[in-house]
């Protein structure tokens, strides 16, 4: 098979793969509403309105057709909230991999390629990053230094590196095992050629699955750090925030809970979707 | 002689492709009916067919398939199950991997006779140990309670064998029991599947693609081509008289002491054994066949050259006057 | 074999060193400790006083080998704030998160283990592709959020379980089923592909040779050999599910481990939280070590080699 047809195959399966469909549908979707945030919420995200505090969604009973999620126990309108969560959840998870990614493709492809002593340095790595309880570690930096938007970015990206250096190390020596890769050395070719030519375009698709799997923990990890206060500090609207600002209420009006979490869910679902149909492209083409 | 397995018109299709086109296989009671042809050709789908072994998405169909007299064709799987490793039994081509690694020889040979027979366990044990020096296999009771793993593979294939005669079966299959091994441990096998076949009166189906091992220790052969048996006869007859131009191609591709000149080289089949799709008709040979004319691509008629000699080709028995090897 | 392990050992002391230094380090990240235990209202006196009680005056290497001869004999300091040895606080709380581990890993367990299961025997119909996406729902599922919504049903609508605290062993229930969540889809899929390996096997068409019984080659010629791997990634995921304790624990108002770090977090009482992240450290790798010697068991191939 010549190498022009196989990606056009690629591509015409990822289509047909109804899972590929609805992570793309709800990723660009989120995207779109992070990107255009502003121009589309209703209200102001942060206004507070102490008179109209917990206004059921419209469509429930006792619900007000201004406000479409109603409002949260400060009556800022849920919805334009909501909005504003996809952004930060959106973009935390964008920077988060980008971060962990420098990180564990670096540490990955050096062990991998070098192999020898620095190959076991880097497994050393990850064996001891694996060791360390993330979400614990997080919030002790974060109780620590004062938690922000860019604190969690950075710690998020400086414990979620490890999946990136294991998938990077092991392709990175299947690559540099192959035939034509040490016909290129012992052409002459310098390593940093071979780096850049031969093994980065080749573990760059299945590195593009790890990044879909890390952005879904990134967003998960910071909900999760924001809803015990010390991710993304108020009024910021994360949802895992909203949900913990929430959840008083949540004996009484369950739905302040079910609105920012279901959102929060939705969003990593599809992510995981993308990833999966990517990792299952992989599979069936590296068994070839 | 009364046939013990007798398989007539089979066809398996996987997916797309029509692995077996009508194949008729008898095996007889305690004879050595030998399959032969190259890979690919249908002899082992044909064996795993008898045992309904088949993988998942292969559909088979016979208009007869009877063992000891009876009709198995439309058995359950249940009925299936009772029948194999009892009264049927196989042994594969890849030693190394078709014993389980978790578990030693010992557990898996006495498993069969606790299956199918309810043996209490020290009986099975002592029955596995005698199967085992029966085998050739020294220390039996030491290899019962060692790993696969650290068996040779010509021990890990006298172990299957072993394994195989645990209820005492009357038909053996054996598919390419020997391919994986080395020169020497192949010939010690086969005879061994030799003298057991006379011991026992054992039925045994061997598909091979060594003709060499044919000519040793086959009563009857069928040559298998493209999902089917284009030519099946007794060994002399076979070896004295191949008709079927598939045939003599192989056997010019064997080196028989007597036979071959010095310095005449070894002939060769051109090509490669097609992928059949359903619908195909004629003969599958003809793309590769030095013979071929305008009346391959039609029905190919089955011919008896002599009472046990059948062939399937659409040239006259006795057309190239002399056996070509 | 011995050599194997030897190594796979002298690797672990050395993580646990490793993590032990950076232990240490975490908490000097705030810049000035002195000022954080202090408190906001402290006086510069206040500081100063508590720089020399604690030892915080003395040099950084000196306070470190100091922390690390203390940590290695089980002596990790006295909480600032519960005003006791943190060794018996992380003792005393330790019994729940261990349960809560262990409930949380049976639990994924018995659902993983007959889906992955059930899924590969079934491969690539309906019900395989359910039990994927069943995994996919189980890996989105925002963990503190499921402990709230099961909360509200069954501890509040339904009423049938006790919204927090572990007072009797109902309190383990919800929390043990949001933790199992957080494990069941790796478990699944591991047991799935481990199960499709072990059925396209050379030794499980033997076994049907044999005329063994479906179970009989589903579960003793099959799953024994697919079981290997999950043991491994179950033991792991037991390390993973103490680590990510404190937010159930949080949720739920379980006393345990994880609830004390959270505790120790917001009130500044760094030698609580240094403890505890290394305690669950050091189990982890207990665990791997563990799950390495479990494999050899099971696996003759790696007993003898």
């Amino acid at each position: 098979m010549s190498g022009a047809v196989l990606p056009a195959g690629r591509a015409s399966r990822l289509l047909r793969n109804w899972g590929f469909m609805v992570g793309v549908a709800i990723v660009g979707f989120a995207a779109i509403i992070a990107i255009l945030a502003p121009w589309i919420v209703p209200y102001d995200p942060f206004a507070i309105d102490l008179d109209r505090r917990l206004v059921p969604p419209s469509f429930m009973e006792g619900g007000d057709p201004r406000n479409f999620l109603g409002t949260d126990q400060l009556g800022r309108d849920y919805f334009s909230r909501l909005i504003y969560g996809t952004r930060i959840s959106m973009v935390i998870g964008v920077l988060t991999v980008i971060t962990s990614g420098l990180i564990g493709i670096t540490l990955g492809v050096l062990g991998g390629f070098y192999g020898g002593k620095v190959d076991d340095a880097v497994v050393f790595a990850i064996t001891t990053r694996l060791s360390i309880p993330a979400v614990l570690v997080a919030l002790a930096v974060a109780a620590l230094r004062g938690s922000s938007f860019l604190l969690v970015v950075l710690v998020l990206g400086f414990l979620l590196w490890d999946r990136f250096a294991v998938v990077a190390r092991s392709t990175t020596m299947q690559i540099r095992n192959l035939d034509y890769v040490s016909a290129a050395w012992c052409a002459g070719a310098s390593r940093w050629w071979v780096l850049s030519r031969e093994v980065l375009p080749n573990i760059a698709t299945h590195l593009a699955v790890v990044a879909t799997l890390e952005m879904a923990l990134a967003i998960l990890l910071e909900a999760a750090l924001s809803f015990l206060g010390l991710g993304v500090p108020p009024p910021l609207p994360s949802w895992g925030l909203m949900i913990s600002e929430a959840k008083e209420y949540m004996f009484f009006d369950a739905w302040v809970i079910v609105i920012p979490g279901a959102a929060l869910f939705v969003l990593v679902l599809g992510v995981n979707f993308l990833g999966d149909a990517l990792r299952d492209m992989m599979g069936t083409d590296l068994s070839r | 002689m009364t046939a013990l397995l007798e398989m007539r018109d089979l066809r398996v299709t996987i997916g797309s492709t029509a692995a077996v086109r009508g194949a008729t296989i008898t095996v007889n009671k305690g004879e050595t009916h030998c399959l032969v042809g190259e890979s690919g050709c249908g002899k082992s789908i044909s064996a795993l067919s008898v045992m309904n072994l088949l993988p998942r998405g292969a559909k088979r169909e016979t208009s007869a398939l009877r063992f000891a007299g009876e009709e198995i064709g439309r058995y359950t799987e249940r009925q299936m199950e009772r029948l194999r490793g009892d009264r049927m039994a196989m042994i594969f081509q890849e030693p190394m991997t078709s014993l389980n690694p978790a578990y030693t020889v010992g557990s898996q040979m006495t498993e069969v006779l606790r299956r199918h027979r309810s043996t209490p366990r020290a009986q099975a044990v002592d029955r596995a140990a005698e199967l085992l020096a029966r085998v050739g296999i020294t220390a039996p009771g030491l290899r019962l309670g060692q790993f696969p793993h650290q068996l040779s593979g010509g021990l890990r294939q006298r172990v299957m064998i072993a394994m195989a005669l645990m209820c005492d079966p009357e038909l053996l299959i054996a598919d390419e029991p020997t391919t994986a091994l080395d020169v020497t441990v192949q010939a010690q096998i086969l005879r061994l599947l030799a003298t057991l076949q006379q011991d026992l009166g054992l039925g045994i189906l061997l598909i091979t693609h060594d003709l060499g091992v044919v000519a040793r220790i086959a009563d009857r052969v069928s040559v298998m081509y493209a999902g089917e048996v284009v030519e099946s006869a007794p060994t002399a007859s076979l070896f004295a008289t191949p008709e079927h131009p598939y045939t003599r191609g192989l056997l010019t591709c064997v080196p028989v002491p007597g036979k071959v000149k010095r310095d005449e080289p070894l002939g060769s089949i051109p090509g490669i054994v097609p992928r059949i799709t359903p619908g195909f008709t004629g003969c599958g040979f003809r793309d590769r066949c030095p013979e071929a004319h305008a009346a391959c691509t039609g029905a190919i008629p089955r011919q008896a050259v002599s009472a046990e000699h059948e062939l399937l080709c659409t040239l006259k028995p006795g057309w190239g006057g002399k056996a070509a090897a | 074999m011995l050599r194997f392990f030897l190594r796979r050992f002298a690797v672990a002391v050395l993580v646990a060193l490793t993590v032990l230094t950076l232990a240490f380090m975490l908490t000097r990240l705030s810049g000035d400790l002195a000022v954080s235990i202090a408190g906001p209202n402290a006086t510069a006196e206040d500081v100063e006083t508590v720089r020399r009680v604690y030892g915080l005056d003395r040099p950084l290497t000196v306070q470190y080998f100091d922390w690390l001869g203390n940590a290695l004999r089980g002596d990790f300091g006295e909480s600032y704030f519960f005003r006791d040895r943190v060794s018996n606080l992380i003792a005393s709380r330790m019994p729940v998160t261990v349960t809560l581990g262990l409930v949380g890993l049976v639990l994924a367990l018995v659902v993983s283990l007959p889906l992955g299961i059930l899924a590969a025997v079934r491969e690539g119909s309906w019900v395989d592709r359910l039990v994927g996406l069943f995994a996919m729902i189980g890996q989105a599922m925002p963990s503190f959020w499921l402990g709230l919504m099961l909360m509200v049903v069954f501890g509040l609508q339904l009423a049938w379980l006790p919204i927090s605290g572990a007072d009797t062993w109902e309190g383990f229930i919800l929390p043990g089923v949001v933790l199992a969540f957080s494990a069941i889809p790796s478990l699944t899929r591991l047991t799935r592909s481990g199960m499709i390996e072990a059925l396209a096997s050379d030794y499980i068409r033997t076994a049907r040779a044999k005329g063994l019984t479906r179970l009989s080659i589903l579960v003793k010629h099959g799953f024994r050999n697919a079981a290997i791997p999950v043991v491994a990634i179950a033991a792991v995921q037991l390390g993973f599910m103490l680590g990510g304790s404190v937010v159930i624990e949080t949720v739920f108002a379980l006393h345990g481990v994880g609830y004390l770090a959270w505790e120790s977090i917001s009130k500044n009482d760094f030698p609580v939280v240094q403890a505890v992240v290394l305690v669950l450290a050091l189990i982890y790798i207990g665990l791997t070590l563990l799950a390495d010697l479990f494999n050899a068991v099971l696996d003759p191939r790696l007993r003898s080699a």
